[in-house]
């Protein structure tokens, strides 16, 4: 099992960035007003952030860097690796993070990479970040977040449309010794890597003229595909099934209970399935804040996001026993326990 | 396994627009639900939340009547 602990690693603050362009799902004419309701009560989303097209994951994530590393006052020749974790990246090749590098001014000696992970990407990534920091070699990192979903949704398609938001995010990490353990519990299922796809524009189904033929997959969902294709029903069982379990094993591995949680923080799936894991571990509804109705499912951002929506003043002056869970695309999954220490969190940037 | 009336009337309470009492065991399963995804997805949440059993979209597509779902969620609350 990809059950472990880390020392010697703290968070020291975390920003968040969103398109000025808001969607209200309200106003959303493929479906009747009735169907709108019904959407925005079960699924939980009202409003979403939308890039502009042109902006990129990147343009978001740079701009929450900058706001951390003015508010913490760090120097940027003291970050030495940058991981950007997105399934949004700027282009095919070359890899994001060296642009992000660059134009953050960091210096030649940082290393940087990026990992395509979307739902449980903020979760895996802040372990390869504590990983690879936890020796004290590398005392300062960037961990950049995010994804422009927006572009890949069909406005035909209402299983994914109303559903996403953009967003970016900044993490801030350092090695301090002494430092509380994170645990994690990091899973994976690839037999079910077809239930949230963008079928083609990669290696296996080169982007064709072909691609950009609509199809109709049943009513109120027609999409071509470069599209976003969601398969509900499957994602909904999957995150049923395996969310709680993984998140038990985890507080069992740290010797924890659900009680000794201050805040657990969650991929903004959709209002029902979220709710649905929360009734499941028996969670009481103050210890398990939401950014969807506002900002709706935004990826690998959600985490992130929903701290600095939510949580800002609580992690900027306490220190908190947290949970974190990502669960979707992939399919993976993962799940951190870990004590912070007053993170910095600014207000949330619009671009 | 609650009996099949305590199954109905947590049902009905998931479902708001559905009159009080108008569910019964024999109720056809399509004149009560439209299984679009939302309401499927609605019915597999609370069932799992109240019986601990995951059923599929199978399960929902080949009940006719409210009794044959009960069945489902029951032989599958009670084979845990």
């Amino acid at each position: 099992m990809a059950v472990f602990s880390i020392p010697d690693i703290r968070i020291a603050g975390i920003a968040a960035s969103v398109p000025r362009q808001e969607y209200n799902n309200r106003g959303y004419e493929l479906i009747s007003e009735k169907e709108r309701d019904t959407f925005i009560k079960i699924a939980g989303v009202e409003k979403r952030r939308v890039a502009v097209p042109g902006m990129a994951t990147s343009d978001l994530c740079l701009a929450a860097a900058q706001k951390l590393l003015e508010e913490l006052n760090w120097k940027t020749e003291d970050v030495e690796l940058l991981i950007f974790v997105s399934q949004s990246r700027d282009y095919l090749i070359p890899a994001t993070a060296g642009i992000l590098q660059d134009k953050l001014g960091l210096p030649k000696s940082c290393m940087a990479f990026d990992i395509s992970l979307g739902c449980s990407g903020y979760v895996y990534g802040l372990s390869v970040m504590g990983r690879m920091m936890a020796n004290g070699a590398i005392k300062k990192g960037l961990f950049l977040v995010g994804d422009v979903s927006t572009q890949n949704t069909s406005f035909k398609d209402k299983s994914t449309f109303p559903l996403f938001g953009d967003a970016g995010s900044a993490t801030a990490i350092e090695y301090v010794k002494g430092a509380a353990e994170m645990a994690f519990n990091l899973q994976t299922d690839g037999a079910g890597y077809k239930a949230i796809i963008i079928p083609d524009g990669g290696i296996r189904n080169f982007a064709s003229r072909k691609s950009f033929e609509y199809e109709e997959i049943s009513e109120g969902i027609v999409r071509n595909k470069f599209h976003i294709a969601l398969d509900g029903l499957e994602v909904f069982n999957f995150s049923l099934r395996e969310v709680a379990p993984n998140i038990k094993a985890l507080l069992k591995y740290s010797d924890k209970d659900v009680e000794d949680i201050d805040y657990f923080v969650m991929h903004q799936a959709n209002r029902l399935m979220n709710e649905t894991i929360r009734k499941q571990l028996k969670i009481s509804p103050g210890k398990y804040p939401y950014s969807m109705k506002e900002y709706g499912n935004t990826s690998s951002a959600s985490i992130p996001l929903t701290i600095a929506a939510a949580l800002s003043e609580e992690v900027s002056a306490k220190d908190l026993n947290m949970l974190f869970s990502g669960f979707g695309v992939g399919l993976s999954w993962g799940s951190v326990v870990l004590k912070t220490d007053k993170i910095l969190c600014p207000e949330i940037i619009e671009l | 396994m609650v009996a099949i009336e305590e199954f109905i009337k947590g049902v009905q309470g998931e479902f708001e627009d559905m009159e009080s009492g108008a569910l019964k065991p024999g109720s056809t399963i399509q004149e009560h639900f439209n299984w679009d995804s939302i309401n499927a997805l609605i019915f597999i949440a609370h069932v799992n939340v109240e019986y601990d059993v995951v059923i599929n979209a199978d399960d929902l597509v080949n009940s006719n009547t409210v009794q044959d779902l009960y069945n489902i969620v029951s032989s599958k609350a009670n084979a845990a």
